[in-house]
């Protein structure tokens, strides 16, 4: 029986909060198209990238318009590339990384994930080659998304690999300089990736899923923040349901469009992931809610609270509403993508020290952050050891997405456009971790890790 | 199966008529209205069977949008499985 007020509600979540599916993306497994002929291997992940989601998009929209809910990406996994390409050269990564942006382009599809490796005990022939070929990749493509895994709580960190990262986000930064060293805004370092995860920068299609997957990513901070704004003053235990319910209802979406694309698409449902998925748009800030709940600022102290309680009830309120729960399923702070971060960067309130320690509550890491363009690759590689310990003390996914924007000072601004938004250029702790660096080798796994 | 119309905009004469007789058209056959007029604003919400549909209910969608667009209404129209899914467990 409809509800004259259930049907305004959700009409209103998607009118006037930004509620949205933000993206269908499908995994394909490339596995069957290993070769050593570089041509045979372009050919054949083109061919089945080509197949498979051929229909990804009109279906995509076809769903759109049955629901009435915006459904604001349609995008593609793969394996990754350093596995199912292990035997290219670099040179045959960066064609493979152009035949990937032809296959995005003819499915009319904006970003396709995969160009990456699995790295965290150490590294294979192809592992080494996919790495050298990343920064000219990412430079000459455009829909190309990489990300490479340098720990798990099970391996540890591998910090020859955190190093080499720091050089690669360097030359990434160089060659894309002018567009504000974008290429870097497709490059996710992370520790204990998750498999099935359905969103740029760091989409894969793990070596454990079926042939092809239906993952799904949610979004709806605005109709959290309004729900928590009409709550008004009330106390933690009722802000907690507040946010539960209101994320049960935007999975239950999420769930639906999902199963539905899976139907038609003849494709296996994987999981509906619960991530908060801010952008720039006024409205659809995960900073919002946290300064709705009470902050003056986002980045004041109380933020890291605010996050927790915030990214708990939304796992506890998803988890019911779908049958099948992954990918990354927590609150997003991007900075650049999030007004409220924007605005809390640029006055001051939110510091790098403050978005890191956010990150030990919440789902991703240090994302979509502009630092000087002259930061040296050890600063970068302090970063990335930093946060990924985190993640690995915690058994949790963490990951680095920092833009070293070429030429740029703290306080200039960089723009990247559309979704990934413009960002104030942070300020660094200067003082030089190079020789922690250097030493290399793997820093061991955390005791925790041996739970058998 | 249902779908679900919204209609809201600036009250004049003869919108539910419009809006009827193109439900008419394309065979949706109107189950319940709910109507109202507040400060010459117009709202209405209508749930329409779908099964005997003349046409793809993608078609019926984009039809009922540009009704609205040239009679200066804003129509939405929206399969009931969105709103069961969200509202109902």
């Amino acid at each position: 029986m409809l509800n004259m007020n259930d049907i305004l509600e959700t009409i209103h979540m998607i009118e006037g909060e930004n509620l949205d599916i933000r993206t269908i993306t499908m995994g394909i497994s490339l596995l069957d198209c290993a070769s050593e002929d570089e041509d045979r291997f372009c050919d054949k992940i083109y061919d089945k990238i080509t197949r498979r989601a051929e229909h990804l998009v009109s279906v995509g929209e076809e769903i759109e318009k049955m629901y009435g809910i915006p459904i604001v990406n349609k995008r593609v996994s793969v394996t990754p590339l350093a596995i199912a390409g292990g035997a290219l050269s670099p040179d045959g990564f960066v064609r493979a990384a152009k035949t990937l942006d032809r296959a995005a382009d003819t499915l009319g599809i904006n970003f396709i994930g995969g160009f990456g490796a699995l790295v965290h005990k150490g590294f294979t022939i192809g592992d080494r080659n996919l790495l050298a070929a990343i920064p000219q990749a990412l430079s000459e493509t455009g829909k190309v998304c990489s990300s490479v895994n340098v720990a798990s709580t099970k391996a540890g960190i591998n910090m020859d690999a955190v190093k080499q990262m720091g050089d690669i986000i360097k030359e990434t930064a160089y060659l894309t300089r002018d567009n504000d060293s974008i290429g870097c805004a497709k490059l996710v370092v992370f520790t204990n990736v998750p498999e099935d995860n359905p969103f740029m920068a760091g989409a894969f299609h793990g070596v454990g899923e079926p042939d092809g997957v239906i993952n799904v990513g949610v979004s709806g901070p605005g109709v959290v923040a309004s729900a928590i704004r009409r709550a008004g003053d009330c106390d933690f235990s009722t802000l907690a349901d507040i946010i539960k319910k209101t994320a049960f209802k935007i999975t239950r979406m999420g769930q639906l469009v999902a199963y539905e694309a899976s139907r038609r698409l003849d494709t296996p449902f994987g999981i509906v992931d619960l991530s908060l998925a801010p952008t720039p748009a006024i409205g659809d800030s995960v900073a919002h809610i946290l300064e709705g709940m009470g902050l003056e600022r986002c980045g004041a102290h109380g933020t890291t609270a605010a996050l927790a309680l915030l990214n708990d009830a939304v796992k506890k309120g998803g988890v019911m509403a779908s049958s099948h729960v992954g990918g990354l399923s927590g609150a997003f702070i991007p900075v650049s993508e999030d007004q409220g971060m924007i605005d809390a960067v640029s006055c001051g309130s939110l510091t790098l020290d403050k978005l890191e320690a956010m990150t030990a509550v919440c789902s991703v890491g240090l994302d979509m952050i502009a630092i000087p363009g002259d930061t040296p690759a050890e600063v970068i590689c302090g970063i990335i050891a930093d946060e990924i310990s985190i993640g690995v003390a915690n058994t949790k996914t963490t990951a680095v997405r920092v833009i070293p924007a070429w030429g740029k000072k703290p306080g200039d601004m960089v723009s990247f456009g559309g979704l990934l938004g413009y960002a104030p250029v942070m300020k660094l702790n200067e003082m030089s971790p190079a020789a922690f660096i250097a030493r290399g080798g793997r820093i061991p796994a955390p005791i925790h890790s041996l739970k058998n | 199966m249902k779908a679900v119309v919204t209609v809201t905009g600036r009250d004049v004469v003869g919108i539910i008529a419009k809006v009827s007789a193109a439900c008419a058209e394309y065979k949706a056959n109107i189950v319940d209205i709910s109507q109202s007029v507040l400060s010459e604003y117009f709202a209405m919400i209508m749930v329409v069977e779908i099964d005997q549909i003349a046409v793809e209910f993608t078609r019926f969608v984009d039809a009922m949008t540009a009704l609205g667009e040239q009679n200066g209404l804003v129509i939405h129209t929206m399969h009931e499985d969105v709103f069961n899914a969200m509202h109902h467990i």
